[in-house]
């Protein structure tokens, strides 16, 4: 049997999986299941959901409209995440949100948490809560900053420095001047 | 600090203790994935990064009450077969047993809890227990989970919730599972129906050592495939629900089995008591599968009930890193058959043979 994907070299792997209840078999051979990622099973169900409905327009939209954006914090891009279904630093989820929520609806069917917080988390909807958190997010990479000028590690320093201004710019994105709004009863 | 020898003498606590529904249910695992804010993920950050939070996450971590006198290493510091023993008793994964610098694994002496630091995410939290007991599981990881956030600055998104690596693993981080023993089903030929019908709510089935690896044993492991939208205790309680209902179709297809085709069954089972008490030469796949048989047996009362314990030990003690461990020296594949062999038998010697009057006359047809 030839492979599915290059079409010419006998296929040795043999996938099968269940989307949604329905059987989807593939067979490749060696080469193209390593290129696609196919023999690290962990990375496999992901690369499969990323083939599919969910991310398409998260990679599509957040390419147009972010030329491949770079996390501050850790330097992950936009394409690395492509590249390994996985994020560079907790930061990234800031960095590249938009998009994110059909990802989750994806592999979810939710792309918002019900659960858990931390007992300090301060649990209310409104924007400005949400303003207050990302200053407390703000304020720990300030004290992680102070540390590593205390012991003089200038290029750790550099990167929150960077990582806490990208921050503050995603913080005013997300949080629209009130006055600017359209607001019908005024 | 207990030292890896100690470990080793001793199975895992949930190996050798009963646990509710014991009979199909063999233990309940659960897992939660932490990170912390302003480190990167284990899998991007540079070797030097994973050894800092190592730095920072290990100290709190071994002064949980939880792990007093617990086992703590880094991986490096372990040999390929020490870790392969690990990801053998499900105490790491084999993900990170493959990792190198900078990846710790700390455990509590009954081997119950085990911290990964470094795996995939900074924190993996686990915790082991004989038969079905998801929520005990869970409430033994809230726990340690709080004690954990009080010391260090847990990565946390109101709308997102505990941020993972992995996205598949964010909002709660809560895997659970389940590793069930279905030699009913499989029999029966029902046991695809199980499989996809698990798939189709949502929950992943894979073989005994997780993701990609063959069902050896007749042995499941059922998990909740999505981990947000929905709180903990909803997740726990909708695996619970599927499970109960997996159970009841292993019960009936056992009943079935011993109505319809008794004989076979007794044949089965004879013949894997046969060759485990007596075989010289073993390979894995087939002294698992005939384990299997003799665990059906046993609950099926062929065997007296005492013995699933050592069933269950035996499961893990003659995979090739425990046969190694044993030997202390490498072994290939054909010196592995015969030890395992050996060792099966060892263990059996006291087993003695099927009886099936009780089996054949529970259910009389002459009313």
């Amino acid at each position: 049997m030839n492979c599915d994907s290059c079409q010419n070299k006998n296929a040795t792997v043999y996938l099968t999986q269940l989307v949604e209840g329905k059987m989807q078999k593939v067979s490749l051979c060696e080469q193209c299941a390593e290129d696609k990622g196919v023999t690290d099973p962990t990375g496999f169900a992901l690369a499969d959901l990323l083939e599919g409905s969910g991310t398409q327009s998260v990679s599509q939209s957040a390419a147009a409209a972010q030329d491949d954006e770079k996390c501050e914090l850790c330097g992950f891009t936009q394409s690395d995440f492509k590249k390994t279904g996985r994020f560079g630093c907790s930061q990234c989820y800031q960095v590249f949100h938009s998009g994110l929520d059909n990802l989750l609806e994806a592999m979810h069917r939710h792309s918002e948490h019900h659960g858990k917080k931390p007992a300090h988390f301060i649990d209310t909807r409104s924007s400005q809560t949400k303003a207050i958190e990302a200053l407390a997010d703000i304020a720990k990479l300030n004290l992680l900053l102070d540390e590593a000028v205390i012991v003089e590690d200038y290029e750790e320093a550099a990167r929150l420095r960077d990582s806490i201004a990208q921050l503050q710019n995603k913080t005013l994105e997300a949080e629209p001047d009130p006055n600017d709004s359209a607001n019908p009863d005024a | 600090m207990m030292r890896f020898s100690t470990l080793l003498r001793k199975p895992a606590e949930w190996m050798r203790t009963d646990g509710p529904h014991n009979d199909i249910v063999v233990s309940s695992r659960v897992r939660l994935a932490r990170n912390l804010i302003g480190h990167s993920f284990p899998g991007w950050a540079r070797s030097e990064e994973r050894l800092k939070l190592l730095e920072i996450v290990r100290p709190a971590v071994e002064e949980l009450p939880e792990m007093r006198d617990a086992f703590s290493q880094e991986m490096t510091k372990l040999s390929a077969i020490e870790k392969q023993v690990l990801v053998e008793r499900h105490l790491v994964s084999r993900e990170h047993a493959a990792k190198s610098g900078g990846c710790a694994t700390v455990m509590n002496r009954n081997q119950s809890i085990s911290i990964m630091i470094n795996e995939e995410d900074h924190l993996r939290i686990q915790s082991l227990r004989p038969g079905l007991q998801l929520m005990k599981a869970y409430q033994v990881l809230d726990k340690i989970d709080d004690e954990l956030e009080s010391h260090l600055s847990y990565a946390f998104d109101r709308k997102y919730g505990y941020l993972t690596a992995c996205p598949t693993n964010l909002g709660t981080g809560l895997r659970a599972s389940a590793m069930l023993h279905l030699p009913g089903l499989v029999l029966s030929d029902q046991i695809n129906q199980t499989i996809q019908a698990a798939n189709k709510i949502g929950l992943a089935v894979r073989g005994l050592y997780g993701e990609g690896t063959e069902a050896l044993a007749n042995l499941f492991q059922i998990s909740n495939q999505t981990t947000l939208g929905q709180d903990e205790k909803s997740i726990i309680e909708h695996l619970d629900k599927v499970i109960m209902r997996i159970i009841e179709n292993e019960e009936n297809a056992r009943h079935k089995l011993v109505e319809d085709q008794p004989t076979m069954l007794q044949d089965q089972i004879g013949r894997a008591y046969a060759t485990l008490r007596f075989a010289y030469v073993i390979p894995s796949k087939e002294a698992m599968n005939f384990l299997s048989m003799v665990r059906l047996g046993i609950d099926l009362g062929a065997f007296s009930d005492e013995e699933r314990d050592v069933i269950n030990v035996l499961l893990t003690e003659i995979q090739p890193a425990h046969l190694q461990i044993e030997a202390k020296r490498k072994l290939n594949a054909a010196e592995r058959d015969v030890l395992r062999a050996e060792i099966i038998r060892r263990h059996l010697k006291n087993l003695t043979e099927p009886r099936f009057d009780d089996i054949l006359n529970e259910n009389p047809d002459d009313e």
